[in-house]
């Protein structure tokens, strides 16, 4: 064994579109630890809560992460109508979950792209991106926004998708299906994709669980937990619902996981939309969170369980807002998966989980 | 027109942005937007590039990164400060983390607000952010010249 050695990796990488820093002590070709930094990307928005209202709030909560601000729109919605004692009305859980099922299907091919450009792949990953542009097309037609939404408010949502529009978004998803299997079989019977990833980046299905892994990275590890699953809001509607699973635990794994769930992410849309009910889409919210109300949700966000807490001091201006997002669970995970790695595997094995730093540190 | 201008490397470093105008550079890049038929390349090297596109604010501990990335291109080099977050601070101006845009760190050249940027936005940002380098490599050449 040689003498070991410390190799920074970040925060400026060309596979990483976030700056994410890790002390790699290497020996040999071997990692045999990776020590992550974070602080980058802290801005401290948590405490913004104290300077804008309960309703302007919901815009800082979206650009908590540019990639999944339709769901921390959602979860700090939701969390605040619990705080509130409000319910939003049937149509409005529909739109929204429609809206986030559509940027799950938007970050989890933006990833695949990643994840192909990481191992050289370049080739996918403009592939991938193209149909990703499909997706934001269709954002932009029924909300205005490309990356940002802004749909979401306390109460319920601020547009409709109406019939027209709704047929619209299916036949572009119809589209989509077909392009993306050809794309997703690909990808995973490749020969060459297959030796870069399989039994790389191994992690078991007991450590899955030991380090609290959530989301796409610990269903490949054979952990069976969605929150989804719980029947929340319209995904209780659902005629059937099953997280999807993978045995591997390795990068192979993960990346079959996160292809499946994109094809599972247009069923639920075209199921909601074929069931979506007629009505209002948002009840006025009015009045100020009781002081000592505490509320909590969890939502499944593409990168797993996002855990949201608020309490209230009986002013317009929430006392806490708290979120727990899915990569500062998943980071312990990364660590473990990057030990005993080869060097050249480290950037495969920090894309597979899908790492979301602007998230984690907020 | 100087050689560099007919097809610019742009290099994208992340501040403390949101991700939103994180993927909007790279979807300006991608099919669609199509930034390379302009002769644009992406490279993950600051030797290589001709245009930094720095996106979000910048605290105490990116400034440093910002900094260094800078420091490492070579001249003649334009800054593009992409999304609102890099002009100004954007939404988080007043967030204790932020010291503000880009310009509080290096000489920005190319202002391209939004949230998230626009995909649009940013292909004419680099489009003027090209006749900078044009002005800049030209004074450079002049330079040398007078000596």
């Amino acid at each position: 064994m040689g003498k070991a050695t410390v190799i920074p990796f970040g925060p400026q990488h060309p596979v990483l579109p976030e700056p994410l820093h890790l002390d790699l002590v290497v020996e040999d070709e071997k990692v045999i630890e990776a020590i992550p930094q974070i602080g980058f990307v802290h801005r401290g928005l948590e405490k913004l809560v104290e300077t804008k209202d309960y309703n302007q709030f919901i815009y800082v909560a979206e650009r908590i992460c540019g990639i999944c601000a339709m769901g921390h729109s959602l979860g700090y919605a939701e969390t605040v109508e619990a705080l509130m004692g409000v319910e939003a009305p049937k149509r409005a859980q529909y739109l929204r979950v429609i809206w986030h099922e559509l940027s799950r299907i938007h970050s989890h091919i933006l990833w695949l792209g990643l994840a192909a450009d990481a191992f050289g792949f370049e080739s996918m990953f403009m592939h991938c991106w193209r149909l990703r542009e499909r997706v934001l097309t269709l954002f932009e037609k029924t909300t205005g926004g490309r990356v940002i939404l802004s749909v979401v408010c306390v109460g319920g949502v601020v547009r409709d998708i109406d019939d027209a529009q709704m047929a619209d978004v299916l036949s572009v998803l119809e589209g989509i299906t077909d392009e993306y299997t050809q794309i997703m079989n690909t990808l995973i019977s490749d020969y060459s994709v297959k030796n870069r990833t399989v039994g790389v980046g191994y992690l078991s299905h007991e450590e899955a669980i030991a380090l609290s892994m959530v989301g796409p990275f610990a269903r490949a590890s054979n952990v069976n937990y969605d929150v989804r699953n719980f029947g929340r809001g319209a995904y209780g509607d659902l005629s059937d619902f099953q997280p999807i699973t993978a045995t591997d635990g390795d990068c192979y794994g993960r990346v079959v996981v996160r292809c499946k769930e994109v094809l599972q992410s247009i069923d639920i849309i075209k199921e909601l939309a074929a069931k979506i009910p007629a009505g209002d889409i948002a009840v006025p919210v009015k009045g100020s969170p009781a002081d000592g109300a505490e509320a909590c949700n969890v939502l499944e966000q593409p990168r797993g369980e996002c855990y949201y807490y608020a309490r209230g001091n009986g002013t317009k201006y929430l006392d806490r807002m708290r979120m727990r997002t899915p990569t500062s669970q998943n980071i312990a995970g990364m660590v473990k998966a990057l030990e005993g790695c080869d060097f050249a595997d480290v950037n495969m094995i920090v894309l597979t989980i899908d790492p979301c730093i602007s998230c984690t540190e907020r | 027109m100087a050689f560099a201008s007919k097809s610019p490397w742009v290099i994208h470093y992340d501040g403390s942005s949101c991700n939103g105008c994180d993927i909007e550079v790279l979807a300006t890049l991608c099919p669609g937007f199509d930034g390379e038929r302009f002769g644009v390349v992406n490279t993950g090297n600051p030797k290589h590039a001709d245009i930094f596109l720095v996106t979000g604010s910048v605290n105490e501990r990116n400034i440093e990164v910002v900094r260094e990335i800078y420091n490492q291109m070579l001249e003649p080099k334009v800054v593009v400060a992409c999304g609102i977050c890099a002009c100004s601070g954007g939404i988080f101006h007043d967030c204790y983390n932020v010291i503000g845009g880009v310009d509080k760190a290096i000489p920005v050249d190319v202002y391209a607000p939004g949230c998230a940027v626009r995909p649009e936005t940013l292909i004419d940002a680099i489009v003027a952010g090209v006749e900078v380098l044009d002005q800049k490599s030209k004074a450079m050449a002049e330079a040398k010249k007078g000596k």
